[in-house]
């Protein structure tokens, strides 16, 4: 199949970038939507071109690596999938398909596709841990905790940090990002001690890194690869305020 | 010979006896001496985290965007430990047991003994961190069982396991660079080691942003820079998974151990054609179930349900009547090869084999099948555009992990003093063949529990010169990593970086891969050596050093693959036996089973780099004191 792409391309952060288009003559269902980017990439490769630049790592949708927003959706049309799992089945011969990096302040571009996400990172180490040293942890089972409380845990815990959420906010929030960080360590009985200093400080580092807030217009969980439920922003809320109530 | 440095003292006691002798660093000092660990995944993340809550000054460098992507990150089945929680059996010694049969018999029994008794703590810390495992309605673990063993000894967070270990280390990792213990840096490339005297001092590093060179100094180098799969062009491993930094170390005094010794996991998604730049893994629980299964007759063209039983070769079930489909992954892989080899594969490629859900729908209902494996059906579904619970899922094996890596002895530390290698990177505990649900042990058991220990041995009983980035070995190690970058860029040939990595791929899979022949080693060898010499006067690398280049990234890499290729070769080709994951053709049984030679063979290949270019290869005698060598039968 023959498939047009209209590519974002821009040489680094502070200089204007553009879209350019591009013509892929053997475009095949079974690839997969980054195998035709790479395809794309020898095309231009053999013309003496640039290549386009894209993160990605694993390729099975768990790194959260790749990244981009495809025809105005982030990780593109098929849900509960990260663009690494996209197939080209879902398109056919002829289509023009338009590509572009996550937007957003918090996440400067690097080049090209490529962003920085290096945020997500600054929150987490702001308190999206339990303080435990090595070797300090009692018996493994010395704590039980309630399977659904476990189980919702993980919900949220399945996280894969690509960004989606932010990308695909008109107010680019990275609320369902750190909310489900907040939920799934305050759902679990290990994480309890520490739950109202873990809530202000990532929220406050949330917010000093430049993402809007949260307008509950959930498209978010509409795009997260891992289907993480907006509840997650609400449980966030309640975090915060007994954080900051008491 | 080399020199495991073993502590002594009966097998259950070696390591108490080793952490009750072992010099220790003063609390008060550690925030003197820095250590450089290169790999976030389970093992470098775990010790990055553990060594700064100790008080050490950490450095701590990855190639992704972010400490949490490393590799580990797609591990999915589970971790294994000796908790005994089910009441079924399981001990310590059980498990070292299965480890170390399970790798055929070609690992070191005091680092599996240790590996098994530290398990237990890594279940501790990892639920303390706020790790999600699976759990019973009473609040407690739950546990399965996995990669055959007899008791149900795996921890699991559904088929996550690897994520959820990683973002625990990742996050230990997060509150040590919040508490500004651990300095970060992301999107960094290790391009070379820098020794002074004799030891490891420092790291050259290419920043993948910018392209600057970057020089780092240290008391220790931690390499914990995962495997080599991707050896192979098509692995399980992620697209950026290498051997660069294992390598450049190798070429600077580090033995390389059995670089043959290569997983090929039987139950992977088929290639579907050329285009293709990885394979995915199905988690091999799907054989608990599943039934695998090929055409009697090579010319049968039917769709699989039109096939009926009698026209049907359940060849696993046939050869291994007692385990079935539940063999170990190597016999279960090298069966599928030869199967397709004899014309039987199935699916456009032939390259194929069923492996069918519909008896066990049959007997347990779709619901029941769907709880077991829901995501794994629609992960198959979402890559092969087809409905695992109406048509057989087609499978063939992949390569999925290298147990060979850099040469450590007990203490972690490799041939060169004060370069420690953990995780996959090193060679030590699977010996020639790893069992599911060990890998996440060990890489955690390495940064957790051990190398907090040895590390401080290493630091307290050595004498540390007082040298910085000015220091001469720096420059020079700075200038060959520059240069390298400006002879790959100033080739400008006509084929691209990813066409020299498939052929590469190629000829490993077919002479270096799942069955190996004396003449197919040799002209293994020949053929990556010619591709070499065409590598570096045709390669065509896009762009600049001085922005984030992609395809530079991987010329350099696959540089470092072209002779890593040649080394595995030879390493098979020396090895004459078939032990694990390393099966020589001529040395099979009449029935086509593995035949170890314990007379000659039980024994660690380790592999000098000398300055002239040449590979000499050293050995390390393994000594079964507790065990007996006995034949793995899966009959």
């Amino acid at each position: 199949m023959i498939i047009t792409l209209k590519v974002w391309r821009q040489e680094g952060p502070d200089v204007p970038g553009r879209f350019e288009t591009y013509k892929v003559p053997d475009a095949n269902p079974h690839m997969s939507f980054l195998e035709m980017l790479d395809v794309l990439n020898e095309q231009l490769i053999k013309e003496g071109k640039d290549p386009v630049e894209f993160d990605y790592d694993c390729r099975e949708g768990i790194c959260g690596s790749c990244g981009v927003v495809i025809d105005g959706q982030a990780h593109g049309p098929q849900q509960r999938t990260a663009c690494c799992q996209l197939h080209m089945r879902h398109y056919k011969d002829g289509d023009t398909i338009v590509i572009e990096p996550w937007r957003a302040e918090g996440f400067p571009i690097i080049r090209d596709l490529v962003v920085d996400r290096s945020a997500f990172d600054r929150i987490v180490a702001a308190g999206g841990y339990v303080s435990v040293n090595t070797g300090a942890a009692p018996d493994a089972n010395s704590i039980p905790v309630p399977k659904d409380d476990a189980d919702l845990s993980m919900d949220y815990a399945t996280c894969i940090g690509c960004g989606a959420c932010v990308a695909g906010c008109p107010n680019a929030s990275a609320s369902l990002f750190t909310a489900a960080k907040i939920s799934h360590l305050a759902l679990l009985p290990q994480g309890d001690p520490e739950r109202e200093r873990r809530a202000k400080s990532m929220v406050d580092q949330m917010a000093s890194e430049g993402f809007g807030d949260c307008s509950n217009h959930a498209e978010c969980e509409a795009v997260c690869p891992k289907g993480i439920s907006i509840d997650a922003i609400a449980r966030m809320r309640r975090e915060y305020m007994r954080a900051v109530r008491g | 010979m080399l020199d495991s440095k073993t502590p002594a003292g009966p097998l259950k006691e070696k390591w108490d006896n080793y952490k009750n002798s072992c010099k220790l660093v003063n609390p008060a000092n550690k925030r003197k001496h820095t250590v450089l660990v290169v790999g976030t995944g389970l093992a470098g993340g775990s010790a990055a985290a553990t060594l700064a809550e100790l008080g050490y000054n950490v450095k701590s460098f990855c190639i992704q965007d972010s400490p949490r992507r490393a590799h580990s990150i797609a591990a999915q089945g589970g971790i294994n430990a000796a908790k005994n929680y089910p009441n079924d059996g399981d001990t310590v010694w059980r498990l070292f047991y299965d480890t170390i049969k399970g790798g055929d018999y070609r690992s070191r029994e005091a680092n599996v003994y240790r590996l098994a008794q530290v398990a237990n703590n890594i279940i501790d810390q990892a639920v303390a961190q706020g790790v999600p495992f699976a759990r019973e309605y009473g609040g407690l673990l739950d546990n399965r069982s996995f990669g055959g063993a007899q008791v149900s000894r795996t921890f699991y967070a559904r088929g996550q396991t690897g994520q959820q270990l990683l973002l625990g280390a990742y996050q230990a990792m997060s509150r040590q660079i919040g508490a500004g213990n651990i300095e970060m840096f992301a999107r960094q490339e290790m391009l070379d080691l820098v020794t002074i005297n004799g030891k490891a001092r420092g790291i050259i590093t290419r920043n993948l942003v910018t392209g600057e060179i970057e020089r780092h100094v240290g008391d220790a180098v931690l390499l914990c820079t995962g495997g080599y799969g991707n050896v192979y062009y098509l692995s399980t491993n992620a697209k950026n998974s290498n051997v660069t930094a294992a390598w450049r170390a190798h070429k600077r005094g580090a033995y390389f151990a059995n670089p043959c010794y290569t997983q090929i996991h039987p139950t992977c998604i088929p290639v579907s054609g050329d285009y293709q730049s990885k394979l995915t893994l199905m988690s091999e629980s799907l054989r608990n179930d599943g039934r695998v299964w090929v055409p009697k007759d090579p010319g049968d063209t039917r769709s699989p349900r039109d096939i009926p039983e009698d026209d049907r070769d359940y060849y696993l079930e046939r050869r291994y009547p007692s385990f079935g489909n539940l063999v170990p992954r190597d016999v279960a892989s090298r069966n599928a090869k030869s199967v397709t080899d004899e014309g039987r594969g199935v699916g456009e490629t032939k390259l194929a084999v069923y492996l069918d859900f519909a008896d066990a729908i049959r007997r347990l209902g779709k619901d029941t099948i769907e709880a077991r494996y829901g995501n794994l059906f629609e992960m198959y579904e979402r890559i092969t555009g087809e409905n695992p619970y109406e048509m057989p899922m087609r499978i063939f094996p992949a390569v999925h992990y290298t147990m060979g890596g850099l040469w450590v002895d007990y203490e972690l530390q490799s041939s060169v003093p004060g370069l420690f290698v953990l995780g996959e990177a090193n060679f030590s505990d699977h010996g020639a063949n790893r069992l599911g649900a060990s890998a996440l042990m060990q890489g955690l058991s390495d940064g957790y529990f051990v190398i907090p220990y040895t590390l401080g041995n290493y630091i307290a009983g050595t004498e540390m010169d007082a040298v910085g980035t000015d220091h001469p070995a720096f420059a020079e190690a700075e200038d060959a990593s520059t240069s390298r970058i400006d002879q790959l860029l100033s080739v400008q040939g006509d084929k691209t970086v990813v066409e020299f990595h498939r052929e590469l791929g190629k000829i490993m899979w077919d002479e270096v891969g799942m069955s190996r022949t004396k003449e197919g080693l040799q002209r293994a060898i020949d053929q990556i050596s010619a591709l070499r010499d065409e590598f570096w006067q045709n390669v065509r690398v896009p762009g600049e050093p001085t922005h984030h280049n992609k395809y530079l990234e991987f010329a350099g890499r696959v540089a470092d693959f072209l002779e890593l290729g040649e080394l595995m070769a030879r390493d098979a080709l020396e090895r004459e036996e078939s032990c694990g994951g390393h099966f020589r053709e001529e040395y099979q049984s009449p029935e086509g089973e593995a035949m170890r030679n314990d007379e000659d063979f039980t024994h660690v290949a380790a592999w000098e780099h000398r300055e002239d270019g040449s590979k000499v290869r050293h050995t390390e005698d393994l000594e079964f004191e507790n065990v007996q060598l006995t034949t793995r039968s899966y009959k």
